[in-house]
C-alpha cells in the first residue's frame, strides 16, 4: 500500500522540530519509522505533515552519570541491546531491546519512538515501568520529567501532548539485578506476555522488588502483590514461585485477548513468565 | 562431463540471479506508456451491491478509467472451472471477473481504477462510493452445508439450482465397508476422530500480478503473469477474453514460488487484460500482500469425520469418512479435483486396507476460493491415516511403529493395486520405517520418554509414513477424471554447431531448480557439460506446449520428455557417427559423449563432432535430414508414487502449552536423485510448510466473514529460529515405468510432516490424558487441552 499524501519536513535540531510542530498542527513526529510508517502505509494514520526528527544528533546516545543512564530518544534498540552500560546497569532493558522484532527493526527502531507509540504489546514500556524510569519531555513551556507510571496512560496513549517532544529516557542504574522474559507472538514477535523484574538483594534477602507485566493489559501492570510477597524474604526458588503465583491477580479485570491468546490464558500463564524473570533477576542480583 | 553428473549435488544455476536481485519478475516489467490498475475489493463477505458511484474516482488526478461489473459485461466471460469432476453432481457457480449484484467474499472485486501512476490509482480507489446491503455470511464448510446456512448461489452456470451450498458430492468406495465395521464393533476396535484441516494461506514470496500489453494494430496480447502454468493461462485467457490463442503470448518470467496458489487463473489478471485492451496501453497490476491474503487462493479447509475399523491385534479392516471441503466463494480452476481425486484416491496410503468409503462434500462458503496448496489433498489424506493409526496404537497399547508395520503393504517393485484402484509403482514402506527408526535411535528416545517429564517438559515422538501420487499423469486418466486438459509434457532439444544445447520445455519451474536438474539430465544422457545446456521455459511463444508445474510433476513428466528427446538425438548421432567412421550402426557403441566402433574406443566421434557435422551437413548419410534436434511428447503410462517416513520429536511445556520442536528426521524415497542438494532443499521447504500447519498457520474468519488473520502480524509463518536442524535421509527405489526411474520430491515434506508433528504433540501429552487438539497448536489450545484433560 501507499500512504496518503503528506508534507515531509526534516528537523535539524530540537528547536527546529518545535517550530515545525507549532507550524503544522496535527503533524506526526517520525523517528525510526517502525511504528508510524506501517500506520501510514495502511492508511490508519493520515497526518497532513510528518516531521522527521530522525537525524537530530543530540537525541542519540547513552550516557551514564549520577547512578542513572540517560538514553537519548533516538537511540536504536540495537544500540541499547549491545551497550555495556545498559547491560551492566539495567540488564532487563538490554534484554528486552534485544528481543524486539528482528535485526532490521532493531537497527532502525528507537526507544523514543517505541515508548511514544505505547503499543501495549511492546517490550520496552514494561521494562521501563519495572525499572522506574523517567522520561524527559521538551514542551513549549520548557523541559519536564515524567515518571514511567505517569507516562503510559492507556493503549497507544501517553502523557505526551501535541507539542511535546520526548528527548530522553532516564533509567536508574541500580546495584541489583533485573531481567525480562517474553512470550513472543510467533508472527508479530510482539509480547503476548512480557515480564520484567528488578531485585535488590542483601545477604540473600530481597530488599526491594519491582515487577511489571506487559502484553496482557492496555498499560503494563505493576505487580504489587508479587513485590510485597518478596520484600524482606530470603530468595529461594520456592519463595519466588509462591510470589509469582499471585501475578495473575495483579493484572486487573480488563485483559487483552485476540484470536491467538485470550485474556484468561494470558492471566493464567503470567505467573510462569514472572517466575522466570524473577529467577533470572535474582541470579543477577547475586 | 560424464554421466556421473546424474546424482551430483551441483549448485543451482538459478541462485546467483535470485540472490543478487538481478532476476526479472513480473513486477520488474516496465513498458513505455504503462498505466497501473488497482482493484476495489468488497469489504463485505456476503452482500448485495446497492450502488456504485465512480464519478469522484474517475475525476481524480491521473485516472484513465474506472470500470465496474457493468462495463465488463460481454467482454469478459466468467472465470472457468477447469476440473469438471464427473459423477459428482458438480454445480459451478457463476464466477464473474467483477461482481455486479452480490459479493461472496471479502476480496471479491467490485471495480478497477487505472491511472497514470500507481499511487494515483490507490488514491482514486478510495473515492469510489460502494453501498452494500449486508447478507448473512458463513465460512465454515460444515456449517455452510447445514440446513440453516445462508445460501450463496441460487443457480449454477447452467441455470440449475444449487441446494445447500453444495458444489459437488463425490464418493470413493471399495470392499464391504459396512461389514468391516459390523465385525469390528462385534469383535474388534472402532475408533472415531474429528479432524479439522484448517485453511492455510500459501504465502509465496512473490505476490501475484500481471502486466498486459494489448496491441490494437495487430490484435495481439502479451501477458506477463505470475503463474505456474503459462500455457493453461493462455488457453483460459483466450476463453475468458476472446483473444484467439494464436494472438496471445503468456510469459511467466521469474516466478517467486507458488505452492499451488499460482495454478489458478484469476479475475484480476483478466481485468488487467481488459483494461489494456480498452485503453490501448500496457497496464500493470500487482497485488499487495494484504490483497494476497484477501484474494489469492487458500488451501486445505476440510472438516473430516473419520472412523477406522480394526482387529484387536491392530490390523486395519475398514475406513469410513465424511469430508466437508470448503471451496470458498467460487470454484477455482482446479479446485474440485483437490479434495477428491488427489485426496480420496490416496486413502489407502501405505497400508493394506480391505474396505473403505469416503464421501466428500464440496461446499461453497464466504471465503477466498480454495485451491491446491503444496501437497494438495494428499496431506489431508496422509494426516487422516497417520492420525488414526496413532489413535489405534493408543487404544491397543501398541507402539505406533508396530501398528504401521502390521498394516504396511509388503515391499513391491513393479506395481501394486490398492482398494481405491490406483496402481502404485514401487515401494518398500516397512524398509523406510525401519531405516528411519534405526537412524533416529527411536527405541532410546522411547526410553527417555518413559523416564517422565523433565522440568515440566513432556517429550513426544510422532511418526508419519506416507505415499503420494505424483507425476500427473496419464492424459487418458486426466480425461476420465474430468481434468480439462492433458497431463503430458514436451521438450525440444537443439544442438548448435559448437555442441552447445538449447532446451525448450513446456514445464514452468518457479523456484524448484529445474534449470539445473534438466541440464543434468541432458548432460548425463549425452555427455555434454551441464554448463553447455541452456533451459528455456515459461514463454508460450518460445516453448512447446506444457501443462505446468504442480503436483511434483515437472521432473517426473517434463524430465522424462527431456530424457527421451535427448535419447532420440543420441540415436541420430549414432547413425551419423557410424557413417563418419565408416562402420555399420549395429557395430557402434556409446559412452560418455563418445560414439565409437565396438572394441575401438580410441577411434571415436564426440557429440560435439556430430553436432558440427549435423549442422553444416557436408557429409550426412543418404536420406538424413540436416540439424541435430529432437522433440518428444511424453504422456506417462502411470503416476509415480514417492514415499517415506518421518519422525518429529517435541517437548511440550505443560505450564504454558508452548511446543518446542526439538528434532525432525525425514526419510524420503523419490527414486534416483538427479541432484541430492536440490532434493534436500525441497524436503526442507516442504517439511517446514507442513510443520507450519501443525504449529502456527491458520487463516481465521470472524462471524461476519472478515479475515482476522489478514497480515503477517497475525498469520504466523514458520521462522528459522523456531525450527530444529532437519535431518534428511533417503532410500532409493526406482519407478519401474519411468525412463529415469525418478518420482518427485516437491511436496513430500509437506505431505508427511503435519501428521508427524501432530502425533508427536499428542504423544507427549498422553500421560496428561490429552487426545486431540485442533491445529494450529497455539500455546493456548495446548494449555486448554491440558486443563480440560486434568478436569475430566
Amino acid at each position: 500500500m501507499f500512504a496518503a499524501n503528506f508534507e515531509y519536513h526534516r528537523a535539524g535540531s530540537v528547536a527546529e522540530a518545535r517550530q515545525l510542530l507549532a507550524a503544522h498542527p496535527g503533524a506526526k513526529l517520525l523517528a525510526g519509522g517502525h511504528s508510524l510508517i506501517p500506520l501510514l502505509k495502511l492508511r490508519l494514520a493520515a497526518p497532513e505533515a510528518v516531521i522527521d526528527i530522525g537525524r537530530i544528533g543530540e537525541l542519540r546516545g547513552i550516557s551514564n552519570g549520577g547512578g542513572a543512564l540517560r538514553i537519548g530518544a533516538l537511540t536504536t534498540h540495537a544500540e541499547i541491546a549491545s551497550s555495556d552500560a545498559v547491560k551492566s546497569g539495567a540488564a532487563a532493558l538490554a534484554e528486552a531491546a534485544g528481543l524486539i522484532g528482528d535485526p532490521a527493526v532493531r537497527n532502525r527502531g528507537t526507544i523514543g519512538g517505541n515508548v511514544a507509540h505505547a503499543d501495549p504489546a511492546s517490550d520496552l514500556p514494561t521494562v521501563l515501568i519495572a525499572l522506574d524510569a523517567t522520561f524527559t519531555v521538551n514542551s513549549p513551556d520548557g523541559e519536564r520529567s515524567v515518571s514511567a507510571a505517569d507516562f503510559f496512560q492507556g493503549m497507544m496513549a501517553t502523557a505526551l501532548g501535541e507539542h511535546d517532544i520526548l528527548t530522553a529516557v532516564n533509567v536508574p542504574a541500580g546495584g541489583g539485578g533485573s531481567a525480562y522474559v517474553k512470550f513472543s507472538h510467533p508472527a508479530s514477535r510482539y509480547a503476548v506476555v512480557g515480564a520484567a523484574a528488578s531485585l535488590t538483594v542483601a545477604g540473600g534477602t530481597c530488599t526491594s522488588a519491582s515487577v511489571a507485566v506487559g502484553g496482557a493489559t492496555a498499560v503494563p501492570a505493576r505487580c504489587a502483590s508479587v513485590e510485597a510477597a518478596l520484600a524482606g524474604q530470603a530468595l529461594s526458588a520456592d519463595v519466588i514461585a509462591a510470589a509469582a503465583a499471585a501475578a495473575g491477580g495483579d493484572l486487573g479485570d480488563d485483559l487483552l485477548g485476540d484470536v491467538f491468546a485470550s485474556g484468561d490464558y494470558r492471566r493464567a500463564v503470567t505467573p510462569v513468565y514472572v517466575q522466570r524473570a524473577l529467577a533470572a533477576a535474582a541470579e543477577r542480583a547475586g | 562431463m560424464s554421466s556421473r553428473i546424474f546424482g551430483s549435488g551441483i549448485r543451482r544455476r538459478e541462485d546467483p540471479r535470485l540472490i543478487t536481485g538481478s532476476a526479472l519478475y513480473t513486477h520488474d516489467i516496465t513498458l513505455p506508456g504503462m498505466a497501473y490498475a488497482v482493484m476495489l475489493r468488497s469489504s463485505h463477505a456476503h452482500a448485495r451491491i446497492t450502488r456504485i458511484d465512480t464519478d469522484r474516482a474517475a475525476a481524480a488526478p491521473g485516472v484513465l478509467a474506472v470500470y465496474t461489473g457493468a462495463d465488463i459485461e460481454g467482454a469478459l466471460q466468467p472465470v472457468p472451472c477447469a476440473w469438471l469432476l464427473p459423477d459428482s453432481g458438480l454445480k459451478i457457480a457463476p464466477y464473474p471477473c467483477i461482481a455486479r449484484d452480490v459479493v461472496h467474499y471479502t476480496g471479491d472485486i467490485v471495480a478497477v481504477v487505472v491511472a497514470e501512476e500507481l499511487p494515483q490509482a490507490h488514491d482514486a480507489v478510495e473515492l469510489i462510493e460502494a453501498d452494500y446491503e449486508p447478507l448473512p455470511a458463513v465460512t465454515d464448510p460444515e456449517q455452510a452445508a447445514g440446513a440453516d446456512a445462508p445460501q450463496l448461489h441460487a443457480k449454477d452456470v447452467n441455470g440449475d439450482d444449487i441446494a445447500g451450498n453444495q458444489a459437488f458430492h463425490w464418493t470413493v468406495a471399495g470392499g464391504d465397508v459396512d461389514a468391516a465395521f459390523a465385525e469390528a464393533e462385534a469383535d474388534g476396535v472402532v475408533i472415531k476422530e474429528r479432524i479439522l484441516q484448517q485453511r492455510l494461506i500459501p504465502n509465496a514470496m512473490e505476490p501475484r500480478g500481471a502486466v498486459a500489453q494489448y496491441n490494437r494494430a495487430t490484435g495481439e496480447l502479451t501477458l506477463w503473469n505470475t503463474t505456474q502454468n503459462p500455457h493453461i493461462v493462455r488457453f483460459l485467457c483466450s476463453v475468458v477474453t476472446g483473444i484467439p490463442e494464436d494472438k496471445l503470448r503468456v510469459i511467466a518470467p521469474e516466478v517467486g514460488g507458488g505452492f499451488g496458489s499460482k495454478i489458478a487463473v484469476y479475475p484480476a489478471d483478466f481485468i488487467t487484460v481488459f483494461c489494456s485492451k480498452q485503453l490501448g496501453r500496457p497496464v500493470k497490476w500487482i497485488e499487495t500482500r494484504s490483497e494476497n491474503y484477501q484474494a489469492t487462493t487458500h488451501g486445505r479447509d476440510h472438516v473430516q469425520d473419520v472412523e477406522l475399523a480394526a482387529t484387536k491385534d491392530g490390523r486395519i479392516t475398514g475406513l469410513r469418512c465424511t469430508v466437508h471441503a470448503g471451496m470458498g466463494a467460487y470454484l477455482s480452476t482446479a479446485a474440485p479435483g483437490i479434495p477428491t481425486i488427489l485426496h480420496g484416491l490416496m486413502l489407502s496410503g501405505c497400508y493394506t486396507i480391505p474396505a473403505l468409503k469416503e464421501d466428500v462434500y464440496g461446499v461453497y462458503t464466504n471465503g477466498v476460493p480454495v485451491e491446491a496448496y503444496r501437497g494438495a489433498g494428499r496431506p489431508e489424506a496422509t494426516f487422516m491415516l497417520e492420525r488414526l493409526i496413532d489413535v489405534l496404537a493408543g487404544e491397543l497399547g501398541m507402539d505406533p511403529a508396530d501398528v504401521r508395520r502390521r498394516n504396511f503393504i509388503p515391499k513391491f517393485d513393479d506395481g501394486h493395486e490398492v482398494i481405491t484402484t490406483l496402481n502404485y509403482d514401487s515401494g518398500d514402506y516397512p524398509g523406510a520405517l525401519d531405516k528411519l527408526l534405526d537412524h533416529t535411535g527411536y527405541q532410546a528416545l522411547r526410553e527417555r520418554q518413559a523416564a517422565g517429564p523433565s522440568n515440566g517438559k513432556y517429550l513426544g515422538l510422532g511418526l508419519s509414513s506416507y505415499v503420494e501420487i505424483c507425476g500427473l499423469g496419464p492424459s487418458q486418466v486426466a480425461g476420465a477424471i474430468g481434468f480439462q486438459g492433458g497431463l503430458w509434457e514436451s521438450a525440444i532439444v537443439r544442438f548448435h554447431p559448437t555442441g552447445k544445447v538449447h532446451v525448450f520445455i513446456g514445464a514452468s519451474p518457479h523456484g524448484q531448480g529445474e534449470e539445473t536438474t534438466f541440464a543434468q539430465i541432458v548432460a548425463s544422457e549425452i555427455g555434454v557439460d551441464a554448463g553447455d545446456v541452456k533451459i528455456f521455459h515459461g514463454d508460450t511463444d518460445a516453448t512447446p506446449m506444457g501443462w505446468g508445474t504442480y503436483g511434483s510433476r515437472t521432473t517426473a513428466v517434463g524430465g522424462a520428455a527431456l530424457a527421451l528427446a535427448v535419447r532420440k538425438i543420441r540415436d541420430k548421432a549414432k547413425v551419423l557417427a557410424a557413417h563418419l567412421l565408416e562402420a555399420s550402426v549395429e557395430d557402434m557403441d556409446y559412452e560418455d559423449g563418445k560414439f565409437f566402433v565396438k572394441g575401438s574406443p580410441d577411434k571415436s566421434k564426440t557429440i560435439q563432432d556430430i553436432a558440427l557435422m549435423a549442422n553444416v551437413a557436408w557429409d550426412l548419410p543418404e536420406g538424413m535430414e540436416a540439424g541435430l534436434e529432437a522433440s518428444t511428447f511424453y504422456d506417462p503410462p502411470n503416476f509415480v508414487f514417492p514415499y517415506g517416513a518421518h519422525l518429529a520429536v517435541v517437548e511440550v511445556d505443560a505450564a504454558t502449552g508452548q511446543v518446542d520442536l526439538t528434532g525432525y528426521t525425514a526419510l524420503d524415497d523419490c527414486g534416483p536423485q538427479i541432484n541430492p542438494v536440490i532434493v534436500e532443499g525441497q524436503v526442507h521447504g516442504g517439511v517446514v510448510q507442513g510443520i507450519g500447519q501443525a504449529l502456527w498457520e491458520g487463516a481465521a474468519y470472524d462471524d461476519s466473514g472478515q479475515l482476522v488473520t489478514g497480515s503477517m502480524l497475525d498469520y504466523a509463518l514458520p521462522r528459522a529460529d523456531l525450527l530444529p536442524p532437519i535431518d534428511v535421509i533417503s532410500t532409493v527405489t526406482r519407478s519401474p515405468h519411468h525412463p529415469l526411474g525418478v518420482k518427485g520430491i516437491g511436496e513430500a515434506g509437506t505431505i508427511a510432516s503435519t501428521a508427524a508433528v501432530y502425533n508427536a504433540v499428542i504423544d507427549a501429552l498422553k500421560p496428561l490424558g490429552v487426545k486431540r487438539i485442533d491445529m494450529p497448536f497455539t500455546p493456548e489450545r495446548v494449555w486448554r487441552a491440558i486443563q480440560e484433560a486434568k478436569g475430566s
